[in-house]
């Protein structure tokens, strides 16, 4: 069950295009930063194959310039 | 998915969410992510937000922090404080999240047949008190001594003076910010008669230049930073970094100027020699609110015990100080500065221009400096040969590296020549105190005596006895440890740590004190602007852990001095403070009563009819003001600033053949000095697991030296091995190695050298010669 971070870098000026496509996952926790082009992106999916299918979507997002992983946990629901 | 924010999985998630933060802290300079902390809480937890100050720093952000069953669960940017606006930096925001350490001291240790046992609180200050007053008895009252810090609250401090200056009798009490900023306490009493800055934040919405002196702030004050970012991409102002090595800083800036370690003062002259050519001197502000003056030179570095140094200031005219500055033209001080004389006319005609306002910000990279009071008396000229000062978005500002190193250590005035309101050496502040602490005027010494490393030389050479030290690390933080670690295990001497952590500094300890964390007691701090800001006790501290002014009160009170602290256990804080205000009272420094600082989210002194002074000593905004003129320097008794005249001299040690490296040590964003909080922070741990060694790239590679190898950093003083950095975190120019100092396993400050400023004490971390090998 796998918990994973990311940053995610938008194509210039598509910001806030690329935060209403990842906040359409349900599995996507997004918190922009205020003063730079940079999202913090958590991912929460029940199994590694959830995953790998999410970061697909996610690197199909046209506005998606970059994505880079920070951390990732593994671990059984609470 | 369960919502309770203390399930593991929300926890996680959490986490997980940190990291990605620290991560984009680490590589864009000033990012901030203002409502990250609300993006984590559940819409149905159920918090209660306390105010009060960030912890970490000396920028005084104001936090929320959210208390869920008693316990600090959450941390947020106070929407209300106008230092922070609500944002945080990944220190301030992850802050609580030390205190629950599984190593926190929560019972005091005393230290029997070499292990330590735990043992009843009230039992361990009795063993405090009876070891003090034995001392005292035996050796005389100056052989006991007391280390305090810019971590401590404005009461705690108010205590430690008013205990060794009042009840003991002695000046033995100095303090961690002697580390810090005493060379811009010295800088302002020589330049204007009176402490801190003139200006305030505000003055960021205003400046059209920002000029950094040796100053990291995307690192050290990232949320000022990253206001003066928004300011750049808002208005189009100007960041320039002017600095010995290439940062976070550096990159966000517009410009970045490199310069050789020490020539600072060199360059800062020749600005001024540019000024004065091009008749950019504001002459009617000068006249009327400026003198002249030179002081001695060759002062020598403190090097030996027992260095003494006194200035014989003496008035000049301007005339003279033209004649001084044609040593410092562009053209000569680019030969050894490195600074291109393009860019040093550049710095000047900034300055010159009548129609920019400007601000230059400046924090260890100046005051860490053997010439570190010069360095300050000459960036004060620039802005006054230019009149560019006490006004909105003009003006130079010191910044603090610690929560109160203002308010405390230099306000309360923990240091050995200190007083509350003044100096010992004044008779009249020695009266002032002697009346408010209702004791003999001749008890309280009209000596200084020890200043930070004195007195841990004096330590070492056996003439203190005993030391008590509280929220401050000094076996990692001072210069030289490699002499001052073994002084302090020497039998000679008996230590008290008192602290919330186990530190170095606790491991040579005969008693360790559990000090309660700051959200765990009342209290006040003062940060860099003049901000005085309250807060009151959030969650329990754990086991026996006790706010340091109470332990102080409680040994105080065994010692005999009790009717010198008659200050209740649940209101302490609150009559100290009432009793210390009673020293600042006027329009010159007067402090916001205790109501207004509880609805507050921090009050700027001189408070007077209810108004904060935003700039002082200009008419408009300061009602101290009183010569009838737009300025009034008024700490000066004519009113008058000083322009001082202060040469380039070369560092006390400088690359030679065996040593030919610069070693320069400082910080960076995940830790806050020396890591004794921030790595206990799991995120900002796993982000910055370790110290390094960072090399120039054309270095590297002539040593044949890559990324994560082992080098030996060595000086004349001690070494030390640590992993190389090449083009990572920052750049040193070539010649030079950086080494920050949080780590407590590579101790960088065996290394250093304890050279200091002989004006205002405060040793130069940023200058030594090393080699360096493969280890």
């Amino acid at each position: 069950m796998p918990v994973k971070s990311y940053l995610a870098i938008p194509l210039e000026g598509k910001k806030d295009e690329l935060i209403s496509a990842l906040r359409n996952f349900e599995q996507c926790e997004v918190v922009p930063a205020k003063n730079q082009d940079v999202l913090a992106l958590v991912t929460d999916t029940p199994n590694q194959k959830v995953e790998e299918v999410l970061k697909e979507k996610i690197e199909a997002i046209n506005s998606l310039k970059l994505l880079s992983l920070v951390s990732g946990f593994n671990t059984p629901y609470n | 998915m369960n919502k309770s924010v203390t399930n593991r999985r929300s926890f996680i998630k959490k986490m997980a969410m940190i990291s990605a933060m620290t991560a984009a802290a680490t590589m864009f300079p000033g990012i901030l992510f203002a409502k990250e902390q609300e993006e984590g809480i559940p819409e149905d937890a159920n918090l209660d937000w306390k105010k009060g100050p960030c912890r970490f720093c000396g920028v005084g952000c104001g936090i929320l922090v959210g208390i869920e069953n008693g316990k600090a669960v959450a941390v947020k940017g106070d929407p209300n404080s106008s230092v922070n606006k609500g944002l945080l930096c990944v220190k301030g925001y992850h802050q609580i999240m030390c205190i629950q350490s599984k190593d926190r001291l929560t019972h005091a240790l005393v230290k029997k047949n070499g292990k330590y046992v735990q043992t009843p609180l009230n039992e361990a200050l009795d063993i405090v008190a009876n070891k003090m007053k034995d001392t005292i008895s035996e050796h005389g009252k100056d052989a006991v001594a007391m280390y305090t810090s810019g971590q401590s609250t404005i009461p705690e401090g108010y205590v430690a003076s008013k205990f060794m200056k009042g009840a003991i009798g002695t000046n033995n009490l100095d303090c961690n910010a002697r580390l810090c900023m005493a060379s811009a306490v010295t800088g302002f009493l020589t330049t204007f008669g009176t402490d801190e800055p003139m200006g305030c934040y505000e003055d960021i919405d205003h400046a059209d230049y920002f000029i950094t002196w040796g100053n990291n702030m995307a690192e050290m004050h990232p949320v000022l930073f990253s206001r003066m970012l928004e300011q750049k991409s808002q208005r189009s102002a100007k960041i320039i970094d002017f600095a010995t090595r290439t940062t976070r800083s550096s990159l966000a800036s517009d410009r970045s100027i490199l310069f050789e370690p020490q020539t600072d003062l060199a360059v800062a002259n020749a600005i001024c020699y540019e000024i004065i050519k091009n008749k950019w001197v504001n002459n009617s502000f000068v006249e009327k609110h400026c003198n002249f003056s030179k002081g001695l030179t060759n002062m020598g570095y403190g090097l030996e015990d027992n260095y003494k140094f006194t200035d014989k200031p003496e008035k000049i005219d301007f005339e003279a100080y033209k004649e001084f500055l044609k040593d410092y033209s562009p053209e000569k001080v680019s030969r050894y500065s490195k600074v291109s004389v393009r860019d040093i006319k550049y710095l000047a005609a900034i300055y010159g221009d009548p129609n920019t306002k400007i601000v230059s910000y400046w924090c260890m990279g100046v005051n860490q400096h053997t010439r570190g009071t010069w360095m300050n008396n000459l960036i004060y000229n620039i802005h006054l040969l230019t009149g560019k000062i006490s006004q909105p978005g003009n003006g130079p500002f010191s910044l603090t590296g610690q929560p109160s190193a203002c308010g405390t250590a230099r306000e309360v005035g923990t240091f050995t020549h200190k007083l509350p309101h003044g100096v010992v050496m004044n008779p009249k502040d020695r009266e002032m105190a002697a009346k408010i602490w209702k004791v003999p005027v001749e008890r309280i010494p009209a000596k200084p005596t020890y200043h930070a490393t004195e007195m841990f030389r004096a330590v070492d050479r056996g003439d203190i006895k005993f030391i008590w030290t509280q929220a401050t690390n000094p076996l990692v933080s001072l210069p030289k440890t490699s002499r001052y670690r073994p002084g302090m295990e020497k039998k000679s001497c008996f230590v008290v740590v008192s602290d919330v952590f186990p530190t170095p500094t606790s491991d040579v300890a005969d008693v360790i004190l559990p000090a309660s964390w700051h959200i765990e007691k009342d209290g006040l701090y003062g940060n860099s602007e003049r901000r005085t800001q309250h807060w009151n006790k959030m969650v329990d501290a754990p086991g026996e852990a006790t706010a340091d002014a109470w332990m102080f009160i409680e040994v105080a009170k065994r010692m005999g001095y009790g009717d010198l602290f008659p200050y209740s256990k649940e209101n302490h804080v609150e009559e100290i403070y009432n009793e210390y205000r009673q020293f600042h009272e006027g329009t010159k420094h007067g402090l916001a009563p205790l109501e207004v600082l509880k609805k507050e989210s921090g009050v700027i002194w001189p408070y007077v009819e209810g108004k904060s002074t935003q700039w002082r000593f200009n008419a408009k905004y300061d009602p101290a003001c009183s010569n009838g003129e737009d300025f009034d320097f008024y700490g000066k008794p004519d009113g008058k600033a000083i322009i001082w005249q202060r040469p380039f001299e070369e560092a006390p040690e400088k690359p030679d053949q065996e040593y030919p490296f610069w070693l320069n040590t400082g910080r960076v964003i995940e830790h806050w000095h020396t890591g004794s909080m921030t790595r206990r922070i799991p995120v900002l741990h796993q982000a910055m697991p370790n110290a390094y060694v960072e090399f120039h790239p054309d270095d590297a590679k002539s040593l044949g030296i890559s990324n994560g190898e082992n080098i030996k950093i060595t000086s004349r003083r001690g070494s030390c091995t640590l992993p190389a950095s090449i083009n990572q975190r920052g750049l040193p120019t070539k010649g030079q190695v950086f080494v920050p100092f949080f780590d407590e396993n590579m101790l960088i400050n065996d290394v250093t050298l304890d050279a200091f400023c002989p004006i205002s004490k405060e040793p130069d971390y940023k200058k030594c010669a090393v080699k360096v090998e493969k280890a």
